[in-house]
């Protein structure tokens, strides 16, 4: 298992800065004896100042982020964390500004596993779900294909923080007009059977990216999303249903392989109010 | 600040809400720095019940502002699975440990009940009420004749602490507490949650795949004092306070109302290590009121 273990409670981590991305923000926050997460674990994550608390108001609730990437490296590492400004706790974790407070738990979570003997690595990512193939192709190597859909041109300007990505956008702005899938189709027709796929995105695209993975036989690791108050196995409310029943995505996931999942009803509760 | 209840010492007064920390996951997550530094001065575990269950579909959780609503429906391993994988594990924990039971029958918490009543891993039982009597169809909590008749079953089956976790989703509350007192109850424990709904904004229909669920955290706080102080005012035997605790601020009123133990629940979802500066937050605001 992929998993480093985190610090017992919440910690500050000072805000480094703050950078926009076309639609997206980028909150880099410094982490003073932070341990190095794996790729595809997740922090909890909120503001120190206006979130819940006295006020009574949402955002009451952590958000869960996978971690984009860390640099510098140990005792004074940087996380980065994509967010979109969505709901109303990524409205307020996009507010803050250099020299705020995040209160983080993490890493948490198992992360990608090497892929199997014989194949290599392809990248899926829809919108801001390409956050941890980042920190994996920063693993594994630049020249790692990337495969990456977003909903436009403005969106599509995230496609920036990878090397070697070949993009999709809905409305054709950018690069193929169409799904990030057909690209996908396309990768695993010509060369399938050297391939693992590695995807994250939002639950209809991961539903697709399963079930052609599926159809060509070639493994997949997942990285889902589902609404989680905790992330650390204990409200219980973050299930999702797998050949052996519900897992807690929090323990077992949130990267999970594409065989343990049930096809679409596994991404019936996934996606989060952010 | 250490305490006595039920014939039990420990070491401060905040523990778990039951089914708000499990303690064999947060093992996996935070290692060997979750026993080093473990939240609570006693761990109540999730509910058990007979049989196993997978819980409700999802999704299951819903934010309010201060607060969530939870429709998780009680998964758990059932009996056996917990004698064989749960209680070995939680045996290891530096604290006393409270199990907590469920049944839809009086005859399934007495089995229950026996099952743990002379275990010497466990400290106390905790009888979860907020479930209907598939024989009488009322809920358990909700009436004081059936919570008396419940306690009349269970009662000789064990001579460890019985602590009857109250529903707040009842009309007199501590017409039940007084009930439970009158069977043998050595403590009762309140609130669970509130019922709640939420609907779906885009479809209009219930987002919990369970359609209600229970309203935990910051929003509960002020029914929780209330029924806490209406509880204490009907009967003798310790309580165990909690709903919406997430200061040494709130504690302490939940005990100047009356509570012995004050329970930490939604508040580990936003810290896991909330039990710890909950009770060192009181343990300050105790020291200087007494001066």
């Amino acid at each position: 298992m992929s998993r480093s273990p985190a610090p017992f409670g919440r910690r500050a981590a000072k805000i480094v800065a703050r950078e926009t991305l076309g639609a997206y923000v980028v909150i880099r926050a410094s982490d003073p004896g932070g341990p190095v997460p794996r790729p595809g674990q997740f922090y909890m994550l909120q503001a120190a100042e206006r979130w819940g608390g006295g006020e009574g108001e949402r955002p009451f609730l952590p958000r869960a982020f996978s971690v984009l990437r860390m640099i510098g490296s140990p005792p004074t590492p940087e996380l980065h964390f994509l967010i979109e400004d969505v709901g109303p706790g990524t409205n307020r974790l996009c507010e803050l500004e250099a020299g705020e407070e995040l209160l983080l738990v993490g890493p948490l979570g198992n992360g990608f596993e090497a892929p199997r003997e014989g194949r290599g690595a392809l990248l899926v990512g829809g919108g801001v779900g390409i956050a941890p193939l980042a920190i994996w192709q920063d693993e594994l190597d630049a020249s790692t294909p990337a495969l990456l859909g977003f909903r436009d041109a403005e969106h599509a300007v995230g496609a920036g923080l990878m090397a070697n990505a070949s993009v999709a956008t809905d409305d054709g702005s950018v690069g193929h007009h169409g799904l990030v899938t057909d690209l996908l189709e396309e990768q695993l027709d010509a060369r399938g059977d050297e391939l693992e796929v590695y995807a994250c995105g939002p639950p209809a695209m991961l539903e697709a990216v399963r079930a052609t993975c599926v159809r060509h036989a070639v493994p997949a690791q997942l990285a889902l999303e589902s609404g989680m108050a905790c992330g650390f196995g204990a409200c219980f409310g973050c299930v999702v249903p797998t050949v052996d029943g519900y897992v807690r995505l929090c323990l077992e996931g949130p990267v999970l392989d594409a065989e343990r999942l049930v096809g679409a009803a596994a991404f019936a509760g996934t996606g989060a109010g952010h | 600040m250490s305490v006595e209840f039920c014939g039990l010492e420990l070491v401060h007064p905040i523990i778990n809400a039951s089914g708000t920390f499990d303690a064999i996951a947060a093992g996996r997550a935070f290692g060997e720095e979750l026993i080093e530094r473990f939240p609570f001065a006693a761990f109540v575990s999730k509910t058990v019940t007979l049989q196993p269950r997978q819980g409700n579909p999802p999704p299951r959780l819903w934010e309010l502002a201060g607060g969530l609503i939870n429709s998780i429906g009680l998964p758990n391993q059932g009996l056996r699975g917990y004698l064989q994988h749960d209680l070995p594990e939680l045996a290891r924990l530096p604290v006393p440990l409270i199990v907590n039971v469920m049944g839809s029958s009086r005859d399934q918490v007495a089995e229950l009940v026996a099952a743990f009543g002379e275990r010497a891993e466990v400290a106390a039982l905790e009888l979860n009420v907020s479930c209907p009597n598939v024989e009488t169809g009322l809920l358990m909590g909700a009436d004081p004749a059936e919570i008396a008749a419940l306690l009349d079953r269970v009662r000789p089956l064990t001579s460890k602490p019985l602590i009857v976790k109250l529903t707040p989703n009842a009309t007199d509350v501590p017409a039940v507490a007084r009930a439970a007192q009158g069977a043998g109850a050595d403590a009762v424990s309140l609130i669970n949650t509130l019922r709640g709904m939420a609907l779906d904004p885009r479809t209009g229909r219930p987002w919990l795949g369970g359609v209600t669920g229970g309203v935990s955290g910051a929003a509960v706080r002020a029914v929780a004092l209330a029924q806490v102080h209406a509880v204490a005012q009907a009967v003798e035997i310790p309580i165990v306070g909690m709903g919406g605790v997430a200061s040494g601020a709130d504690a302490l009123d939940l005990m100047r109302a009356g509570a012995t133990l004050v329970a930490v629940g939604t508040e580990s979802f936003r810290d896991p290590a909330a039990g710890l500066r909950v009770a060192s937050e009181l343990a300050e605001l105790a020291a200087n009121s007494a001066v």
